[in-house]
């Protein structure tokens, strides 16, 4: 089932190149119906879902790779991976969707990003440290060509950047990896042994090391303060997919990776750098917010917005490692705040950088100042932007909001001190009202005049992702029945 | 001890391969010289043949104890006949048809051969042996283009190759002196009481030699000048297969060395200033050869961390041959690009390949990335593997060298990526006319460069065949 889920998209992909004579538009609605397909086949894994006993996974598939390194293909899904691969398969389709109307290349597109989204399905469902960064590894490759084969202004030099940074976070993640791999006992790649293993335990000095390996690696791809200058050249010069992609499913590599593998596998390292991870939380927080604040550049301040609610997350599963009898309870609250927020930030996220290519495309710039009074020639773009603003700041009912009220509820009951980052929330909605203010109310002006409103297949991929996040604002039980008996595990295996 | 000559036989046919390629060249006809390049091939695909018999057997020594045949031997015999094959099918555009062709296919096989001897040897002597077999020839391909640029590399590669096999025939003397022996099984005992100054230094000349051989530091000057200033299918084989002969070799001297000096550390330095040189020196080369040269000094820095734990990690041998395999095929396949378009001698040139010919831009990349370590290439698996035996030998901080240099090295890799699948044409000047590959190179990057994908997948099924 799970390989079914990941190899679609690819097989898809190499069939898109070995048809050369393919047309444009049959090679766009090929792309959508297979994204289409593999979000039916996920939606199916969900119904048949049941959670799995505390530190197994469900729908597991093994089978031999390297023996000779106990690295092993091995597949799995639990409560903090399938909200994950469900979000990836719905972002990735309204990338299809998108994508409908463009008509550069639309062949190796459509195969660039069904590979891409294979990757990213892999490296969600992988239960192997090897089968992860070999997952990891290519989603970076793949999304250096989307930039530069498919960005604009200056994207070659963005696309570089973007790969040097994250590819040196990789291979910092492939030193920790190596570490876990020689401490183990017997010596293993695999996910659930490890975890279980816990091959640091007893040496502060290795784990700590092998732990901060991983972070760095971790937190170049999420990307967090001080690791985040690739992310808004990147933003800024990506195609429109390329961003929401990027934005919505590969920032999220970073942050799973947190819960995947460095809480359950370096228990007691992260506990003594909880502080550490909590701070750098906290700093992406606020400094996200503000930088964002200063932009002038629509991309380039939601790409800011990423710094910011990805430094939530970081806060949480932070806070999540302070560990007190007390707190268990809150501090699980605050893991399954951070994994919703990881599925609201893909939904709202993707939307947003989606909505902001259309300012691209009617108009050629980003540039806020240049509009004003938008909403009266395009008042359906307006009320998206709207919803998708309100959603990113945390507005009540939106699923930003279910994210962050229980990061926060959480982390604060752990450690009151983490109340600082409410400040970011604070700023988020001012920057956010700012930027409607400027581009859609008063006079219409500048580039609005003529701005033509969001066309069919605009409507029908951003309109879907705001849709699931407002349902999952008001109705958020069934997306946390599947993500809090996870977090209660990863919560408990921290706590070792 | 026996002398067991049908041990051999791998070797016996590539030398009796290269005797005849020689001879029947001479008595062709310039317009049917192409038969010899089958008669080499044939001789190539029966030593691979044959020595894929002997890695199923046991481990022997022949020629009384003086070579070994074992999985090393058996698997460096196997990729350096294939290798070497690759390369034929790089020559069959180039060197068809040109006045010295079948003298370059018996350099091909004797030089080949000089590297299988280095690989399978168990005496200083014969190390000896293999080095002159191995260097000499290549002397000659270096420089029968009979071009400038030839003429001055084959002439530095003669000096280097003089000074450095006389630096080895001194080490291998001195060893002797202290050891009255010149026998790997032997010389383990002896040299543990012996005096340590003298060890060293007679090892590190030895080392040298066999660096000289591998393209590494500190004999890598020859390297970049010979990728740059040969023919390009010399330029592939003098980059790839001397290095697996060598490698093997430096490999059963580091194994049987006493442990009485910090040898480990010898060779991670050396490995060390190998990649880091390579990486840095490759940063603004502008003919890709030349940079593909600096990139292998580089690689061979990689190659060295498995040796530097040789017998202190189970995985050191094992990720030694699958390194040395996946960088083969992985090497070639970047240099069959450069021979598709032999005319093309600038990064920017290649600008608009991407496009132009999609399969083999994508080639390209993946033997590029490959060279990096990116997965699911083999040499992912090489690096993964060499990482965890240096660790697992304890040499934690070489393994971390290892993937800051890989960070490095990636910057120049993609300094050809990006030009491939970037808009615009090449600078005027650089270029002459159409973007049309050379039919067998094209087809052999492709092939190679998946080869190296599906090894890569298939790293499992490799792996145990390697650490048998």
């Amino acid at each position: 089932m799970l390989s079914l889920i990941v190899f679609l998209p690819l097989a898809a992909a190499l069939a898109l190149l070995a048809l050369p004579r393919l047309g444009d538009t049959a090679a766009r609605w090929a792309w959508v119906a297979v994204a289409a397909a593999d979000l039916a086949l996920v939606i199916a894994a969900w119904l048949r879902y049941e959670t799995p006993t505390a530190g197994r996974l469900a729908f597991e598939e093994q089978a031999e790779w390297i023996p000779g390194v106990n690295s092993s293909y091995h597949l799995g899904v639990d409560g903090l991976s399938l909200p994950l691969i469900a979000m990836t398969a719905v972002i990735f389709l309204a990338c299809a969707i998108f994508a409908l109307r463009e008509t550069d290349r639309a062949r190796l597109q459509a195969a660039l990003f069904l590979f891409l989204q294979s990757m990213s399905m892999g490296l969600f469902v992988a239960a192997d440290l090897i089968l992860f960064f070999v997952f990891f590894d290519l989603s970076i490759v793949g999304m250096y060509f989307v930039i530069a084969g498919w960005g604009h202004g200056n994207a070659a030099r963005s696309a570089m950047k973007f790969f040097l940074y994250t590819f040196l976070g990789s291979l910092a993640l492939l030193v920790g990896f190596i570490g876990l791999y020689i401490a183990a006992d017997p010596h293993t790649f695999d996910m659930v042994e490890l975890a279980e293993q816990t091959p640091l335990a007893g040496s502060s000095l290795a784990g700590g090391l092998v732990l901060a390996a991983i972070l760095i690696g971790l937190a170049v791809k999420t990307p967090t303060v001080p690791f985040h200058t690739w992310l808004p050249p990147a933003h800024t010069d990506a195609p429109a997919i390329g961003s929401a992609v990027l934005a919505g499913v590969l920032l999220k590599m970073g942050t799973y990776g947190f819960v995947r593998i460095a809480m359950p596998m370096l228990p007691e390292a992260w506990r003594d750098w909880a502080w550490v991870i909590i701070v750098v939380g906290i700093v992406s927080v606020v400094y996200g917010a503000l930088v964002a604040l200063a932009q002038t550049n629509f991309k380039r301040m939601v790409a800011y917005t990423s710094v910011n609610h990805m430094g939530y997350i970081v806060l949480a599963v932070g806070a999540a490692g302070l560990v007190a009898d007390d707190t268990t309870q809150a501090r699980s609250v605050a893991v399954t705040g951070a994994v919703t927020q990881m599925v609201s930030h893909g939904l709202i996220t993707g939307a947003l950088f989606l909505l902001a290519s259309v300012l691209q495309d009617r108009a050629a710039t980003y540039d806020m100042d240049s509009y004003g009074g938008l909403a009266g020639p395009a008042p359906r773009f307006a009320a998206f932007f709207a919803v998708g603003a309100f959603a990113s700041l945390g507005l009540p009912g939106l699923s930003g909001f279910i994210a962050e009220f229980q990061i926060f509820t959480g982390s604060i009951a752990a450690a009151p001190v983490t109340a600082i980052a409410l400040v970011g929330i604070l700023l988020t909605a001012a920057l956010f009202l700012r930027a409607l203010q400027r581009i859609f109310t008063g006079e219409t002006r500048g580039r609005s005049v003529g701005f033509t409103d969001l066309r069919a297949a605009e409507v029908w991929s951003v309109g879907p992702l705001l849709v699931l996040s407002l349902l999952i604002g008001v109705f958020p039980r069934p997306l946390l029945a599947v993500i809090e008996p996870a977090a209660e595990v990863a919560v408990e295996l921290v706590g070792r | 001890m026996a002398m067991r000559p049908l041990l051999l036989l791998p070797e016996i046919v590539l030398f009796l391969g290269g005797l005849a390629v020689l001879v029947s060249g001479s008595f062709l006809p310039r317009t049917r010289q192409g038969v010899t390049r089958v008669i080499a091939a044939a001789a190539l695909v029966a030593a691979a043949i044959l020595a894929a018999v002997d890695l199923a057997g046991p481990a022997q020594p022949a020629m009384e104890g003086t070579f070994t045949v074992d999985t090393a031997t058996g698997v460096a015999r196997i990729v350096a006949a294939l290798g070497t094959l690759i390369v034929l099918a790089l020559a069959s555009d180039e060197i068809a048809g040109s006045p010295r062709e079948s003298e370059t296919y018996a350099l091909f096989l004797f030089s080949t051969t000089g590297t299988l001897v280095l690989a399978g040897a168990d005496d200083l002597l014969v190390v000896v042996v293999g080095f002159l077999l191995a260097s000499i020839p290549l002397y000659g391909l270096i420089g029968i283009a009979r071009t400038p640029r030839g003429a001055e590399a084959a002439m530095k590669t003669y000096l280097l190759g003089a000074l450095f096999g006389i630096l080895l025939l001194l080490g291998v003397t001195l060893l002797y002196g202290v050891s009255a022996t010149t026998s790997y099984a032997d010389l383990t005992d002896r040299l543990a009481e012996a005096p340590q100054g003298v060890v060293a230094a007679s090892v590190v000349a030895v080392l040298g030699g066999l660096m000289f051989k591998a393209g590494g530091v500190p004999g890598h000057f020859w390297v970049p000048d010979a990728a740059e200033g040969a023919g390009g299918a010399v330029a592939a084989f003098l980059t790839t297969v001397p290095k697996i002969g060598a490698m093997v070799a430096a490999y059963r001297l580091i194994a049987m060395l006493p442990d009485t000096l910090a040898w480990p550390l010898l060779v991670a330095v050396l490995a060390v200033a190998s990649m880091t040189l390579g990486n840095f020196a490759a940063y603004w080369q502008s003919d890709p050869r030349r940079l593909l040269g600096w990139s292998t000094v580089s690689q061979v820095g990689y190659l060295l961390v498995p040796v530097a734990v040789a017998g202190r990690s189970d995985l050191a041998l094992p990720a030694l041959l699958l390194y040395l395999a996946g960088y083969t095929v992985t090497n070639l396949a970047a240099f069959a690009v450069t021979t598709a378009f032999p005319d093309r001698r600038d990064l920017d040139s290649y600008r608009g390949m991407g496009r132009a010919r999609p399969w083999l831009g994508a080639s390209l990349v993946v033997a590029l990335l490959g060279l990096v370590g990116t997965p699911p290439t083999v040499v992912f698996a090489g690096k993964l593997t060499t990482t965890a035996a240096a660790w697992d030998g304890g040499l934690a901080w070489l393994a971390v060298l290892v993937f800051v240099n890989t960070v490095v090295s990636l910057f120049y890799y993609l300094r050809w990526i990006a030009p491939i699948y970037g808009r615009g044409e090449p600078h005027a000047g650089t270029v002459p006319g159409a973007l049309v590959p050379r039919v067998w190179s094209a087809t052999t990057a492709m092939v190679t460069s998946a080869l190296s994908l599906a090894l890569g997948i298939g790293a499992g099924a490799l792996w145990s065949v390697l650490s048998v």
